[in-house]
């Protein structure tokens, strides 16, 4: 068999390129890195090497005290290896060759990092990206995103990076974090006690929280790379490259300045909006011809409500149980006033449960929010003959009793009455 | 029939005068008698065999016979056959059954032809005497004392002793020319690209090329037709409209500039040889053709550019063979690096070892410089030498070897000896360019000498005309080598 390159990756090589301002090289080379292992079925991996397809670039990352951009080294293109799995084979190891040859983009970031939770972060904003732009799927525990994390630790003041540990198998960013911290521990440990960094790759032990030597540099592979002559080099044409551009998704960074700016929502909000390209299709979907009020509301409700539901059952938003055009049917009866924010929650919940659109539900249950003002004033009336005690307290002065009188208004119209009508006319009433 | 070309063969089908099941037979019958001498073939399926010709005789008879229909082909055991073993010549591979077919196997059996069986190779097609093969070395059927040269020895030597009226081959530095230039045979080694290497197991990639060996340029053509044609799966296969190489034979020497090297006709070039390829020179001219001197001043270091650059290709291309998924696997090993060193040490031969080991040393890091890229640097520079040279001629004519062929074990010791044969066969692959070999003379002995063509790229079908022009006028192809009479 020959190898054949994959167009789709190198699509989306250039996608990913293009979505973090990077220099696409027209012309890049796929070399061989040499060595033997069981799950290489080749004896060799085809990788770029000198000429790699994606070159500089960076990624924005929110961190607690601003924005910082991570730059990029770059990004080239390879083939996956296959997996080696060291369980469940009785002392023996398995091979999983499916994935082997299949396509993988690798990016490459500068030395800017310092520090588990800003690489974490960092990490965290790339998944977004590259699921955002449709380049992965993002999946961790499939092994479609993984890292591998260069970790050194240097004395306050020193210019110099310290000699660098290279951890490997971070399939999560929890253990990215763990591992990261343990490796800088250990590292501080060994310079603390006057040894030495060993220039090393290290493997994180999810089970034992600790990172541990895999091959030292001495072990080092010579990869023996040179241009992998069954494949000539890729040649990106402008034209492809124009294309790519003009059909690039809106960015996450763009999106999160237009929502804020056409919609003055606030900054928590847009950023939960703009998390996923999906939750912000679905948002910018339910809000269509809306007035700003409306729209205020639906991001709050999907920022809040929404969102929560999603985590609680740990799905997204694509697998999300009520669709934009329902949402906004319940979020227009919580504007005209047909909804109390409770009544809303309770016809949420209905839908969520499949009962159909909020318009429907509020029929089937009755729940329209009295605000027809006779009903009111006869529902208050009889509250008031009915409670003469706290009457009194609350004309002796007794704030606590009108709140009671509130209540007892609201049980009677079984919460559908208007907060704000009941509290209009008991005052009117009262006072 | 034994002494026809595929030519003939395909007229004798055609008109019934012969059945594809015949034919096969007779091919057989001669491969059995004649096997246990020459060591030609490694895998022969009668069984296989005989249906592939019952089904081209099948088509023959609904009127759907395809052009080289019934015609019975030997492949070099380099080709992967699904269903039937492909060694490559190597301990390593002595078990292996591909589970798919070469899609130059893919395309011969499209176009009707039978295979008659797998041919002995140096081992990975490594070697120019057939003698590194784990199969035990070929005969050359011109003197059994002698090699046929290799790496397609077996197929080279098959065609002469007529066991098979054609075969395949691959040429990465001379493997198809060199032997068919030491049996008396016609080979071609097309312009890299125009095969597809798909199911051809690699050996350097950026030079293997397959190609046909037969006895007449025409029967070149008739299967480079089919050889020849864009391959998705191979990303160096070339895509452009297809030619009917057979159709234009027929083509006008008149003024036809041949271009003759000095760097061909050098020191270690044997006085016959020599004088061979000068007599064929002077007919070209009698025909009208021009001869030009040219220039080819990095020829000289295309021998040690090859020994740096098809090893280091080698040296990763073989690393799929480690004993992991398939192929040889030692016994007994203590662990992972011991299961690798055991079953690589036995699989493979000395010569496929050292050129692993020169390949993996001129990749190293601290040497890739010196060696891998000043190698590749000087490819660039051999490859500029051609295209001055046909600015001013059309095809380049010189001798294929600089001697007829040599005793058996002659050289065994000696590699550098042995690569030295490969002198005039190596800048070809190195600039990607087409070459033939066809035979013009024998020496004292009486061994068959070899005329090189050498022409730019894709120009397959002059070289074939000039080929078959030549072979019009001489009859150096049909003679019958003496220890194999029919």
């Amino acid at each position: 068999m020959l190898p054949v390159l994959n167009a789709a990756a190198v699509e989306l090589a250039v996608r990913f390129g293009l979505a973090v301002g990077a220099t696409i090289n027209r012309r890049s080379i796929f070399a061989r890195k040499n060595y033997f292992y069981p799950d290489l079925p080749k004896g060799y991996q085809i990788s770029q090497y000198e000429l790699p397809i994606v070159q500089g670039g960076t990624v924005a990352v929110a961190l607690p005290e601003g924005e910082k951009r991570i730059a990029l080294t770059r990004a080239h293109l390879e083939e996956d290896a296959g997996k080696s799995l060291h369980e469940d084979f009785h002392g023996m190891s398995g091979i999983d060759l499916n994935r082997a040859g299949t396509a993988l983009l690798e990016i490459v970031s500068e030395p800017d990092l310092r520090g588990a939770k800003e690489a974490v972060a960092y990490a965290r904003a790339l998944h977004a990206l590259v699921v955002w732009i449709g380049v992965c799927d993002g999946n961790m525990q499939e092994g479609s995103f993984r890292c591998d994390a260069n970790v050194s630790v240097r004395r306050a003041g020193d210019s110099a990076y310290g000699t660098r540990c290279e951890i490997k198998n971070l399939n999560s960013f929890r253990f990215m974090e763990r591992a990261i911290e343990f490796e800088a521990r250990r590292q501080i440990g060994i310079l603390e006690d006057g040894g030495r960094i060993e220039q090393e790759t290290r493997l994180y032990d999810p089970d034992r929280d600790e990172t541990r030597s895999m091959r030292s540099k001495e072990e080092a592979h010579d990869y023996r790379y040179f241009p992998d002559p069954d494949l000539l080099p890729l040649v990106v044409g402008e034209q492809d490259i124009a294309r790519i551009g003009a059909e690039m998704p809106e960015l996450p960074g763009v999106r999160l300045q237009r929502l804020t700016e056409t919609f003055a929502l606030p900054a928590a909000t847009a950023a939960i909006l703009t998390s996923s390209r999906q939750l912000a299709d679905y948002f910018e979907s339910a809000i269509a011809n809306a007035d700003l009020e409306t729209v205020r509301q639906t991001a709050n409700w999907i920022a809040g409500n929404t969102s929560a539901k999603l985590n609680a059952l740990g799905i997204g938003i694509e697998d999300c149980p009520v669709g934009p055009a329902q949402l906004r049917g319940l979020i227009d009866r919580l504007a005209d006033g047909t909804l109390s924010a409770k009544l809303a929650k309770e016809v949420d919940d209905a839908m969520w449960a499949g009962e159909g659109s909020a318009d429907a539900i509020i029929e089937k249950r009755g729940l329209q929010q009295i605000s027809d003002l006779g009903a009111l004033e006869k529902a208050v009336d009889e509250v008031l003959a009915a409670h003469a005690r706290q009457v009194e307290d609350y004309r002796a002065g007794k704030q606590k009793a009108f709140n009671s009188l509130v209540g007892q208004v609201m049980k009677a119209t079984r919460g559908k009455a208007n907060p704000a009508q009941v509290n209009e006319i008991l005052r009117r009433k009262l006072d | 029939m034994l002494n026809a070309t595929v030519a003939e063969l395909s007229s004798a089908l055609a008109a019934r005068r012969v059945s594809s099941v015949e034919l096969a037979h007779l091919f057989l019958d001669r491969i059995e008698r004649l096997n246990a001498s020459l060591n030609a073939f490694i895998t022969v399926d009668r069984a296989h065999t005989l249906e592939d010709a019952r089904r081209a005789d099948a088509r023959r008879a609904r009127q759907d016979a395809r052009p080289l229909d019934g015609i019975p082909i030997a492949h070099k055991d380099i080709y992967c056959t699904a269903g039937l073993r492909t060694t490559c010549g190597s301990r390593m591979l002595e078990n292996f059954v591909s589970p798919y077919d070469a899609h130059v196997i893919e395309r011969l059996s499209t176009a009707g032809a039978v295979m008659l069986g797998k041919t002995n190779m140096d081992e990975f097609a490594m070697g120019s005497s057939n003698e590194t093969s784990y199969f035990g070395p070929v005969r050359n059927p011109w003197d059994t004392a002698r090699v046929p040269g290799g790496s397609s020895g077996g197929s080279a030597a098959a065609v002469a002793a007529r066991m098979a009226p054609a075969a395949t081959g691959t040429d990465t530095g001379g493997s198809i020319r060199q032997p068919a230039a030491l049996t008396g045979t016609c080979g071609l080694k097309p312009t890299y690209g125009l095969v597809s290497r798909y199911g051809m197991i690699a050996f350097a990639s950026s030079f293997d090329q397959g190609g046909p060996i037969a006895r007449t340029a025409q029967d070149l053509a008739l299967l480079l037709n089919a050889m020849a044609g864009f391959d998705a799966r191979d990303s160096t296969s070339i895509e452009r409209a297809p030619e009917d190489y057979a159709r234009a034979l027929d083509i006008d020497l008149k003024d036809l500039r041949i271009g003759v090297p000095e760097e061909f006709f050098g020191d270690g070039l044997d006085a016959d040889v020599r004088a061979r390829v000068e007599e064929a020179l002077r007919w070209f001219g009698a025909e009208g053709a021009r001869t030009v001197p040219v220039r080819l001043p990095n020829a000289g270091l295309a021998l040690p550019v090859y020994y740096v650059l098809a090893p280091a290709e080698a040296s990763s291309n073989l690393s799929r063979y480690d004993g992991v998924r398939y192929g040889h696997r030692a016994q007994d090993y203590a662990d992972l690096l011991d299961m690798y060193l055991r079953s690589r040490t036995e699989g493979f031969g000395e010569e496929v070892k050292r050129r692993i080991l020169v390949g993996t040393y001129v990749l190293s890091h601290g040497y890739y410089d010196a060696y891998y890229l000043q190698a590749q640097k000087l490819r660039r520079l051999i490859a500029q030498d051609f295209v001055a040279a046909y600015r001013d001629c059309d095809v380049i004519v010189g001798p294929t070897t600089p001697t007829t062929a040599f005793a058996l074990d002659s050289k065994m010791d000696d590699p550098v000896q042995m690569y030295l044969n490969d002198i005039y066969t190596i800048p070809a692959p190195l600039a990607g360019l087409p070459a033939l070999s066809i035979p013009c003379g024998f020496d004292r002995q009486g061994l068959p000498v070899g005329l090189q063509l050498t022409g730019n790229h894709f120009s397959e079908a002059r070289l074939l005309g000039i080929a078959h022009r030549y072979q019009q006028a001489s009859d150096w192809h049909l003679r019958m080598p003496a220890e194999t009479p029919l």
